[in-house]
């Protein structure tokens, strides 16, 4: 294995980590698997396109020069923002309502909604595949046997940064301290004077907005973009929640890079044809052992179903 | 308004289930003799496939046409004949023992879809489909709704069971370029099949021990990830297997299951997983499901319960598969993959848990709309999320979850004499 495989490992561990966040937050509070998170993450790839496009747009015509650094901040900061809402938008249409309901109920209206927003979108765009334009030139770097490109460097770093604010949130901020609460009580916590739905939907915005962030990283590196591309990434980094162990925060970014090392190694290794067959069986015999995941306590006592 | 819903509901009092049938078969009957006919002349451009919904869709300047087809070829004929037969039927039921009641009404069940279903092939194939869906959700139904876990397996076990059930058909029926010339005459195909489905199944059942045994030390939802990344697994696993095509699917099927078979195997799988329910390891599935520490404190060996009803929808599901491969003649990978799960699961939750006729219902509703909404295309995928999603919020467990579907009111109530409720489905 060489030190170029730790850099791909890295990458699509970061894109792995960074969606896993979502389904794990969402799990922390309401037990709740959002299965329409990988289809949140595909729009936010879209949302991401139509932002830069924009964005380069406006920058081309002259009225508002801006440097290339400056623009991608630009579009990975609207992207987020307006991602967020997206998430708002899944959880008023098909978990609130349901919120009492048997929870298998709710991943049924989740994955509803997951087929609508593929669909969705190609009804609106159509069939033809999207090519998100380049943000940032590509540089790459040479560095005796190893290359990377600027742009592997630069989502592992963001991505690592987002993980650290979030973190920071949860830990230092007073919703953080409700978030934190409600996943160790949830019926508990309305009774303290917090506002429950305003913790939900905020949980939510916060997931979508880092799915919208994993959108525009992976657009860069492989910027042709079609409506199920949220499907496969969405179900493995929902793996990797689960292998991290549910509803923890370290363990969904633990586990997302956990997977991505895995499936590059197997591929790396192997023929790269098995590489899902090798990484799922790995996968389950980790969750043989360890069947609360990597991290993950065991809740079954106050599983709500 | 309830004496108005109170005379309409007289219309239909005291006629039994057998009757309708019987003007099921009249209708059919009735089509077959002269739908064409009536079809033309009212414009349409042939039988309407399945109630002209899917006409009306395409065409709304057709609704008074396909209104008027139906009546004359449906309403009427199944009215008229179910008034005739009533008294006639009701007096023989009432004499019948459960077992014969059953048995009747499902022969006459099959004969009414049969004779409507044979006359389009279109029909014919959906009607298959249908009742693979049927299956495939009634065996699901066990797992996710008596026993309370929550698996996504399906497709997994589908897809050992289609290729296993092909490969053994393929090999000892039909001349292959892979398998070689078929090793027995092709004439006894048919005889063979319902083997090499158990086998399928089996070998489905076999894979799912491989799930079982570590899923069921916990509770929870650890299933609902093991079950996916089996799902995972099994598909990689097949797309690297070149003998069987690989990702490129694997085809040459015998056709051997015609609509009698898969009907068959239906009334098979109902009749088995009813029972399964009803009995003492049902009930205690049901246990382990409301409370597993009180079910073990009552003696119920909860490990052994949950993998006997994990491993009997493993079977089901691999049968299905089966015959899903047979039924179509071509599989590939990907026609098992997490969608297909996600749309069984759609089907049982639409139906509701922990019932047999809601699983029915579930399936046929999901097939009917997929089927009927398939001139909107593309506008499908929007239509029937949005249907499911708002039907999941007025009715969260599902149109008809843990309880049966009954028409009191359809009943000569033979139930008194027996003591106890014929199965109504």
């Amino acid at each position: 294995m060489s030190i170029q495989q730790i850099f791909n490992g890295l990458q699509w561990g970061s894109f792995y980590a960074l969606i896993a966040l979502g389904y794990s937050m969402v799990y922390s509070i309401l037990m709740l698997f959002n299965f329409a998170h990988g289809d949140v993450f595909m729009v936010g790839a879209y949302i991401g396109l139509f932002v830069a496009t924009a964005v380069l747009g406006i920058a081309a015509s002259g009225l508002l020069p801006l440097p290339p650094a400056v623009t991608f901040v630009l579009v990975l900061v609207l992207t987020m923002f307006l991602t967020s809402f997206v998430g708002m938008a899944v959880e008023r249409v098909a978990y609130r309502p349901l919120r009492d309901a048997p929870r298998a109920s709710a991943a049924i209206t989740g994955l509803m909604v997951g087929i609508f927003l593929e669909t969705g979108n190609l009804a609106l765009l159509g069939a033809s595949r999207r090519t998100f334009p380049p943000l940032i030139e590509t540089v790459t770097y040479t560095l005796g046997p190893i290359t990377v490109t600027n742009i592997k460097i630069l989502t592992i770093v963001l991505a690592l940064l987002l993980m650290l604010a979030l973190n920071l949130f949860i830990q230092k901020t007073k919703t953080g301290m409700a978030m934190r609460a409600m996943s160790v009580d949830y019926a508990a916590v309305p009774l303290m004077g917090v506002p429950m739905d305003r913790v939900i939907v905020l949980t939510f915005a916060l997931g979508s907005a880092l799915a919208g962030a994993a959108g525009v990283l992976f657009s860069m590196t492989y910027p042709v973009l079609e409506p199920y591309m949220g499907l496969l990434i969405g179900w493995k980094a929902f793996v990797a929640a689960i292998l991290g162990g549910r509803g923890s925060i370290l363990g969904a970014v633990l586990g997302g890079f956990i997977l991505g090392f895995i499936e590059i190694l197997v591929a790396a290794l192997f023929v790269s044809t098995l590489r899902d067959l090798i990484a799922y069986s790995i996968v389950l015999l980790i969750l043989t052992f360890r069947p609360y995941g990597l991290f993950g306590e065991e809740y079954s006592a106050r599983l709500r179903i | 308004m309830k004496g108005r819903w109170a005379r309409f509901r007289r219309w239909f009092q005291g006629i039994p289930v057998a009757s309708w049938l019987l003007g099921g078969l009249a209708a059919a009957t009735v089509e077959r003799l002269v739908g064409l006919v009536v079809a033309y002349t009212l414009g349409l451009s042939g039988i309407p496939s399945f109630f002209g919904l899917s006409l009306i869709l395409a065409n709304p300047a057709q609704i008074p046409a396909v209104l008027v087809y139906l009546l004359v070829m449906y309403a009427l004929p199944v009215y008229l004949v179910a008034r005739a037969t009533a008294a006639w039927t009701a007096r023989l039921v009432t004499r019948m023992s459960t077992r014969t009641y059953v048995f009747v009404h499902v022969v006459l069940l099959f004969l009414v879809v049969y004779f409507w279903g044979e006359l389009d092939s279109y029909r014919l194939l959906v009607l298959r489909l249908l009742a693979i869906s049927i299956i495939l959700t009634t065996s699901l139904n066990l797992v996710n709704g008596w026993m309370g876990e929550f698996s996504v397996a399906v497709a997994g076990f589908m897809s050992v069971g289609a290729y296993v059930s092909s490969i053994v058909m393929v090999w000892g029926f039909v001349d292959d370029d892979v398998f070689g010339p078929a090793v027995f005459p092709p004439t006894l195909a048919s005889l063979a099949f319902p083997f090499a489905l158990g086998l399928g199944g089996m070998a489905a059942a076999i894979t799912a021990l491989a799930v079982a045994i570590p899923s069921f030390r916990t509770r929870g939802d650890y299933l609902a990830i093991i079950t996916l990344a089996y799902v995972f697994i099994v598909k990689s696993a097949v797309e690297n297997m070149e003998f069987i095509g690989g990702p490129r699917g694997f085809m040459n099927q015998p056709n051997v299951a015609g609509f009698p078979v898969v009907f068959i195997w239906t009334a098979l799988a109902l009749w088995v997983i009813y029972n399964y329910t009803s009995s003492t390891l049902g009930k205690a599935t049901s246990a382990v499901r409301d409370n597993e520490s009180a079910a073990e404190a009552m003696t119920v060996d909860t490990r052994k319960v949950k993998v006997v009803a994990f491993l009997t929808h493993a079977f089901w599901s691999g049968v299905a598969g089966g015959l899903y491969a047979h039924v179509i003649g071509y599989i590939n990978p990907s026609s098992f993959g997490i969608v297909k799960s996600a749309e069984v699961l759609a089907m049982l939750y639409l139906g509701g848990l922990s019932s047999i006729t809601g699983s029915v219902l579930g399936a046929v509703l999901f097939q009917m709309l997929s089927e009927i909404l398939r001139p909107l295309q593309l506008a499908k995928w929007l239509v029937i999320p949005v249907v499911l999603i708002v039907v999941m919020i007025f009715r969260p467990r599902g149109l008809l979850g843990f309880r049966e579907m009954r028409f009191p009111f359809l009943q000569p109530r033979p139930t008194e004499e027996v003591g106890y409720a014929p199965a109504s489905d």
